[in-house]
């Protein structure tokens, strides 16, 4: 089944797209390396070396970055930080995916008073400090590293709902709906296997827009000591531990600010330019 | 409009109410209790610890007894700043919070609509791209990139401007904090601000103001400027719940004493109270101002009173 029937124009725009392209690239670049990087330098994330702390990125024994104050190799940890951040980013979207499609789908099918309801209470939710409550969780339950997924991705659903609600109310009306209907198909069935499906287009490109939150989420706890714990590490808690001795070695902190950066100005432009492709009216 | 007024201040309690008990439930559910230590106390110590914070009733009588308190600014004692209830030291904290977070928004929203108005007007020129450009940058990096970044190079590299709270004085000490917070608001801001704009700038009664022979800056000061700032107006809300949330970046980063560096040591401390003090007081400013945003918004878009 084709997704979507204008596939292959918005396939040909988005490669006509430069900035998109060069992020795309740039992207599954950086996730390679995070992914091959312990099989490229000779030293583990987590070795120290007190004969070698604060060193200054040098080719010399390959600390391309340097190192950190226990004589960490920064390269290495700030792969292993790429790794985590990526990771977390991900499994945080696929659970914010699940609750915005279910949520959005079932408002949007059922409709009238249901529907208004359930979208006022989403109304209701974006108003509150969602960080807080993750923190005031993360307090309570040991900062698990399970957790801070599901947490991430509890708070980012609401866009994903308001936009599949939306959707599928357009959705609804069509034929293959009704017929669906007239031969007894089930409403949680045909919302599952006949409106969900005709999703995907539009799901996959806000959830490149959710992914770069869900990276904000997880560094915000991580650079104030409420997230991924030591010896673990991720971009967050690097800049975090950057900071603390920027006077000495400034490098500790620009390389995973960077690094950082780098991450989610490329998952913005490609989900701003994902969106104008599946959109062009938009645009 | 009183009618309206009416639903939205009843819509935000059972909101509020909700946190309450979501935030109350989440700090009972945690294990352990408050006072377990490794030291052992004698049984009649810890019944007596237990009576005098209400330990030993049922949960839904904590319950009720902590939202009675909340109704009344009482937020209970702080489990490791011994002395002090939570309600204090939220206050002790709130001036400078306070004068932080205003300065943030303020700085935030004039820059931001300005050159939001700016790119707006000379669209797909140069000075646009700049404009959309920087604004996709200060949207992409967070404030605890741009924070310590700020402090190496003006702090540190430059020695323009002092690290921390407690190493200057004056105003220029807050000069670094408050920009820090407003960049990814202006980056917002702005972006909002352009894409509005444009469209009010294609509307036929521009179009006709045009046509009448008023020039661009009477057009834009008269009669394009309050339908484009109504989308800006419901950004508002989201805007204030994240310079709530940059605010506990940046009084970490600067040390600067506020509201949010109080929640972080109590997050790290396990100081649960303080924590879900902190937590219920925020949801309730964020809460209350966003009750204000959408009176306002009443106020100047009647089409949204009648729905």
């Amino acid at each position: 089944m084709s997704v979507s029937p204008a596939l292959g124009p918005a396939i040909r725009r988005l490669r006509a797209n430069r900035v998109v392209m060069v992020c795309l690239v740039s992207l599954l670049v950086l996730a390679i390396v995070a992914l091959l990087g312990p099989f490229l330098t000779p030293h583990r994330y987590m070795d120290t070396d007190f004969g070698a702390r604060f060193l200054a990125p040098t080719f010399s024994d390959w600390h391309l970055f340097g190192t950190d104050e226990l004589g960490r190799d920064l390269f290495s940890r700030t792969l292993l930080g790429v790794q985590v951040t990526l990771f977390v980013a991900v499994i945080a979207s696929i659970v914010s995916l699940g609750l915005g499609v279910a949520y959005g789908a079932t408002a949007g099918f059922i409709g009238g008073k249901t529907d208004a309801l359930m979208m006022r209470a989403v109304d209701a939710l974006y108003a509150l400090p969602f960080v807080f409550l993750v923190i005031l969780l993360m307090v309570v339950f040991e900062r698990n590293f399970m957790l801070i997924f599901v947490a991430i991705g509890a708070i980012n659903w609401l866009d994903m709902a308001r936009i599949v609600r939306g959707q599928t109310m357009s959705l609804k009306q069509r034929e293959f709906v009704d017929a669906a209907r007239l031969m007894g198909v089930s409403t949680p069935r045909i919302i599952l296997r006949h409106i969900t499906p005709n999703l995907v287009g539009v799901v996959v490109v806000y959830m490149t827009l959710t992914i770069p939150q869900a990276i904000l989420v997880e560094s915000f706890l991580s650079f104030l000591g409420l997230g991924v714990q030591e010896p673990q590490t991720s971009l967050g808690a690097l800049v975090n531990g950057g900071t603390a001795y920027m006077e000495r070695a400034p490098w500790l902190l620009i390389v995973p600010a960077t690094v950082l950066a780098l991450v989610l100005f490329c998952f913005n432009f490609l989900g701003d330019g994902l969106r104008d492709v599946a959109d062009p009216k938009q645009a | 409009m009183l009618r309206y007024a009416l639903l939205r201040i009843l819509g935000a309690i059972p909101t509020l109410l909700l946190v309450v008990a979501i935030a109350f439930m989440m700090v009972h559910a945690a294990p352990g209790g408050p006072f377990d230590s490794e030291r052992v106390l004698p049984p009649e110590i810890e019944d007596n610890v237990n009576q005098a914070y209400h330990l030993d009733e049922s949960l839904p009588e904590q319950f009720l007894r902590y939202v009675d308190g909340v109704l009344h600014g009482d937020l209970g004692p702080s489990y490791r700043f011994r002395d002090y209830t939570v309600t204090e030291l939220i206050a002790a904290a709130l001036p400078l919070s306070m004068r932080l977070g205003a300065l943030a928004m303020l700085i935030a929203v004039t820059a931001g609509v300005s050159a939001g108005i700016v790119a707006a007007l000379k669209k797909n020129t140069l000075v646009d791209r700049l404009v959309t450009g920087a604004a996709m940058i200060g949207i992409s990096v967070p404030v605890f990139v741009i924070a310590p970044l700020m402090v190496l190079v003006f702090a540190v590299f430059l020695k323009w401007l002092p690290a921390s709270w407690a190493g200057g004085s004056g105003p220029g000490r807050l000069l670094m904090p408050v920009i820090a917070l407003a960049l990814p608001q202006i980056a917002y801001i702005a972006r909002l601000t352009r894409a509005s704009m444009i469209g009010v700038m294609n509307s036929d009664f521009v179009r006709t103001a045009r046509a009448q022979g008023l020039s661009t800056l009477s057009i834009v000061c008269y009669h394009a400027l309050k339908p484009a700032m109504l989308p800006l107006l419901s950004y508002m809300g989201p805007a204030i719940a994240a310079v709530l949330t940059g605010s506990v970046v940046v009084e970490e980063v600067f040390g600067i004493p506020g509201v949010g560096q109080f929640f972080i040591r109590g997050a790290l401390n396990r100081d649960y109270t303080l924590v879900l003090g902190i937590t219920v007081f925020y949801a309730a400013l964020v809460i209350a101002l966003n009750l204000v945003v959408d009176l306002l918004y009443g106020v100047l878009d009647p089409r949204i009173r009648t729905r």
